[in-house]
């Protein structure tokens, strides 16, 4: 159980985090300091220089060569770490503004805590809000397509005959369509000047109507068992009508499978969506998503010489990992109460 | 992970099979020998040069792309060549010309007892018979253009077995520029195909290698469809060095085909091949990073001639059914719209983080690299977003009290900047460029699309606002750039497919560039030029941001590597090139 805990701890807390992306992060993600490009990581210290410690934990700035390519501390000043301070304002939900961030510290100092990328932009600021936009559109795209799979797996396993042919074989169409190349073809036909908004609904819509047909027919076939069990019958031959047995005996044996379809699709429609911002399709610059960001790592020299610019795929991992555990706590948890 | 390298680069060379190299043939009585440079080399070795794609064809008279040609000029001799160090001309095949003093007329002399590659000799039959071909309308040659003089093409007779007579309908400035890089070809083996109308279909890389004859340093020897093309030494190539020892040193030229600039990088910090073309300054900066830095000499040769430029689409839309577009270009074709984003953006930033500090910022179309033709008297405004805000004031545009750019008719400013996928820089420069007009309140979308895509959009259907391109980087003198600059260009980006000049700074633009392209005298034409170059930083048709710097590098043991900031940048003077004997010290 304490596993359980810490896996459902760890999942709210990484959502908690992704939601309050502008609080949690020290600087607003598309800013850029050009005087600083691919700067690494700020090092917190405790011991000054001089070896002195200091109970504070401060940064020292970062100066860079001649050639703008080798950083190093400058220590002749300080900039120690406070909490909430204010700092570039932000919108924390629609209609509540704000400009307290959880830490930072005072300018000219910078605390960059995963490194800078090219523009000078914080990668640790920009990995919090990137989530936030895959992690939605993972999480509306599976509402998207569970509903849908669920409307349509019920109906056609509640009405079989026609309905559920048709149903079925356009899931075995929709489960053979190339999307990837569906979606290239659907950014190639509308108009350039699509904004960031558009961009991403039309993300969510096309993974959510593509992904409708596994968990359809997994709904089908529960709804096609749940009809012949005997009290299903029985609520038949006392005259209830067909509404009433969807809602009451049917549809609630399928929660089970939504669960768990749920906890499957959530981490892979991340990924989608990933693999979509990698190519270039999702939410353009400068706003950001852990696709679009690990895009810039098709570069060489991005990829042999900043290691920090990783940092999005560290986060993704965390999170398709975290739900994948979820997933398997819940069969666990089905084997015990089946059991 | 060297180990691996070396592993790597031991199975690449043991599938190149090793055959004795052609040694050169012995200097024959009366053969006229062009003698270049005070440096004796060795024979010997091999050179490895990586490449983005497969040459296309090794036809001289049909080849388009960059990387046929960057193999084609290893193989085929010019008649007058431009020295890519001095930028000048100098003899090639002919030995001397002469201009009449109309400057209508040139008669060239041909060197005697020069041979092709196949043992076949040259002469003056051979010029005529490549001319005739170059200009046939019906193999398209990338030639043809450069062969029209006042709108007439060149008219090439034979005086003699050993000269020829070149006749322009009109004087024309740096006439002897335009037999640079034109192949001359064998007539003995290309007569009978031009003759059939097969001419464009022969000469692919897969061709039988003893049907292929050049006047090159090299000739073919082998090809392998996906990994290489390999040149051995044409035995009879018609220049020596001071000791009379007859060139190239180096027997074979190998190059491997890579598919991208990060492929050719890795292979050559790999050891893999041993020339790199031309890199960019992050993978430059890499290399120069790279601790085993000691086995390449790498050379930043300063500034390119090429150009980057934002432009908005100036076309004339009243054809096409774009009514989004034709809104927004009563913003594009305001010049104080154009001025202000000009003021605001950035360049020294440009510089400074797209090419880590290894370019510089422009304000005109020729590059400091260029220091022949440059306009040194352009301003270098400084940027300034309150300079441009005070522009966009005065020319009544207004701001909303979020910060948005409102024009006259209370619209939001807003546009797309369209750039090409495949070009990581351009799209850097694109979102930097987004940031600066963010700070003037204009709402700027940067779109990445496939290159070709983007091409259709700017030569075709006009559908885009702006976009950032790069132009020039070819020759340093101005008769390269006029279908850029003429209103009739067919690289006019920002309004092509003019009859007559739409504006009148462009019929100026027009009327300067035809006078200072019949002009004879060198300072009359600067200073045409000069004038040109001030109309375009006046109107800003391109919005010049920054030019590259030229990065090349080589194996340290490579002598005589003297790259040039004219393309092709490394491989200019390959048959000077040779491997120093290990142990001696290097430096150029």
């Amino acid at each position: 159980m304490t596993r359980a805990k810490a896996i459902i701890g760890a999942l709210v807390g990484l959502h908690a985090l992704i939601l309050l992306a502008g609080f949690a992060s020290p600087y607003d993600p598309t800013t850029q300091t050009r005087t600083m490009p691919f700067a690494p990581p700020a090092r917190v210290h405790v011991f000054d220089a001089d070896g002195r410690f200091h109970v504070t934990p401060f940064v020292y700035a970062l100066v860079s060569d001649a050639s703008g390519a080798i950083y190093s501390e400058d220590t002749s000043a300080r900039f120690p770490v406070r909490l909430l301070t204010h700092g570039a304002p932000y919108t924390l939900f629609p209609g509540v503004t704000s400009d307290i961030h959880f830490f930072g510290v005072d300018a000219p100092g910078r605390i960059a805590l995963f490194g800078t990328d090219g523009y000078g932009r914080d990668v640790f600021s920009r990995v919090l809000y990137g989530a936030r936009v895959s992690v939605t559109a993972g999480l509306l795209a599976t509402l998207c397509a569970l509903l849908v799979g669920t409307a349509l797996g019920t109906l056609a396993g509640f009405c079989d005959g026609i309905v559920d042919r048709i149903v079925m074989r356009a899931a075995d169409v929709f489960m053979a369509v190339p999307w990837l190349y569906l979606l290239f073809a659907v950014r190639a036909a509308l108009p350039l000047h699509l904004d960031t908004r558009a961009a991403f609904l039309m993300l969510v819509a096309v993974l959510g109507i593509v992904g409708w047909a596994r968990p359809s027919r997994l709904v089908r076939g529960i709804v096609l068992s749940a009809k012949e069990r005997a009290y299903v019958q029985a609520a038949e031959g006392f005259g209830a009508p067909p509404l009433y047995i969807l809602r009451r005996h049917v549809v609630p044996q399928t929660y089970g499978v939504i669960l768990t379809q749920a906890g499957l699709l959530i981490p892979q429609f991340i990924l989608a969506e990933v693999t979509l911002s990698f190519l270039g399709l999702g939410v353009g610059e400068p706003e950001a998503s852990l696709g679009s960001m690990l895009g810039t790592l098709q570069q060489y020299h991005v990829l042999a010489s900043y290691w920090w610019m990783f940092a999005p795929a560290v986060a993704l991992v965390t999170v398709a990992t975290a739900y994948h555990a979820l997933t398997s706590l819940g069969h666990e948890h089905a084997r015990l109460v089946a059991s | 992970m060297r180990l691996i390298a070396s592993c790597l680069a031991a199975i690449v060379f043991s599938a190149l099979p090793l055959r004795a190299a052609t040694p050169p043939a012995p200097i024959a009585a009366g053969e006229e020998l062009l003698l270049q440079g005070p440096d004796a080399g060795r024979h010997g070795g091999r050179l490895v040069v990586a490449l983005r794609a497969e040459p296309r064809t090794l036809n001289p008279a049909v080849a388009i792309d960059a990387v046929s040609r960057e193999v084609i000029g290893r193989m085929g001799g010019d008649l007058i060549h431009i020295n890519r160090q001095t930028q000048l001309t100098e003899p090639a095949l002919a030995s001397g010309w002469t201009r009449s003093k109309d400057g209508r007329e040139y008669t060239l002399t041909l060197r005697k007892g020069v041979r092709f590659s196949d043992g076949h000799p040259f002469d003056a039959d051979d010029v005529l018979f490549t001319f005739r071909v170059m200009q046939d309308e019906r193999l398209g040659s990338s030639n043809r253009e450069l062969l029209i003089v006042g709108g007439k093409p060149v008219d090439v007779k034979k005086v003699g077995q050993y000269s020829v007579r070149v006749s322009l309908a009109q004087p024309y400035a740096a006439a002897e520029r335009i037999f640079d890089s034109i192949a001359i070809l064998p007539r003995h083996l290309l007569e009978r195909a031009y003759a059939d109308g097969t001419l464009q279909n022969r000469w692919t890389p897969a061709t039988t290698p003893s049907s292929i004859a050049g006047l090159g340093p090299y000739r073919l020897k082998e090809y392998v469809a996906g990994q290489r093309l390999v040149l051995e030494r044409n035995p009879y190539y018609w220049k020596a060095d001071s000791g009379k020892k007859r060139l190239p040193y180096i027997d074979e030229l190998v190059f491997l085909f890579t598919g991208n600039e990060d492929a050719q990088v890795i292979r050559f910090q790999n050891g893999e091949s041993d020339v790199l073309g031309r890199a960019g300054a992050d993978n430059f900066n890499l290399l120069v990073k790279d601790q085993n830095a000691r086995r390449f000499q790498l050379a930043d040769l300063g500034p390119s001639l090429e150009y980057n430029f934002l432009f908005f689409n100036l076309n004339d839309l009243s054809r096409k059914n774009l009514p989004q577009v034709a809104a927004r270009q009563r913003w594009f074709t305001d010049l104080n719209f154009r001025r202000a984003v000009s003021r605001a953006i950035d360049r020294e930033g440009i510089a400074r983080l797209v090419y880590r500090g290894r370019g510089v910022p422009l304000w005109g179309n020729v590059s400091p690299g260029n220091r022949l033709w440059q306009n040194t008297l352009l301003p270098h405004p400084p940027r300034s977003v309150a300079e441009a805000r005070a522009i966009l004031k005065t020319a009544g545009y207004s701001w909303r009290g979020d910060g948005a750019l409102l024009d006259r008719q209370a619209q939001r400013v807003e546009f797309t900047i369209a750039t090409s996928a495949t070009s990581a820089q351009r799209t850097e420069m694109a979102t930097l460029i987004q940031a600066d007009l963010k700070e003037l309140g204009m709402d700027v979308r940067v779109v990445p699309i496939e290159f070709r895509a983007l091409l259709e959009r700017v030569f075709e259907s006009f559908d885009y606002d702006a976009s950032v391109f790069g132009l020039g980087g070819g020759d340093a003198d101005p008769n390269g750039e006029m279908n850029v600059w003429m209103s009739s260009g067919s690289n006019h980006l920002w309004h092509l497919g003019q009859s007559s000049p739409a504006t009148p700074w462009e019929a100026e633009i027009d009327r300067l560039m035809q006078q200072q392209l019949v002009a004879l005298d060198a300072r009359e034409r600067k200073r045409l030029y000069d004038r040109v170059q001030t109309i375009i930083a006046e109107q800003q048709p391109f919005i010049f941001l920054a030019t590259p710097n030229v990065l090349v590098g080589a194996r340290s043991d490579l002598a005589n590597f003297r790259p040039s900031v004219l393309d092709p940048y490394t491989l200019w003077n390959v048959d000077q090139l040779y491997f120093r004997p290990q142990g001696t010290s290097g430096g150029r």
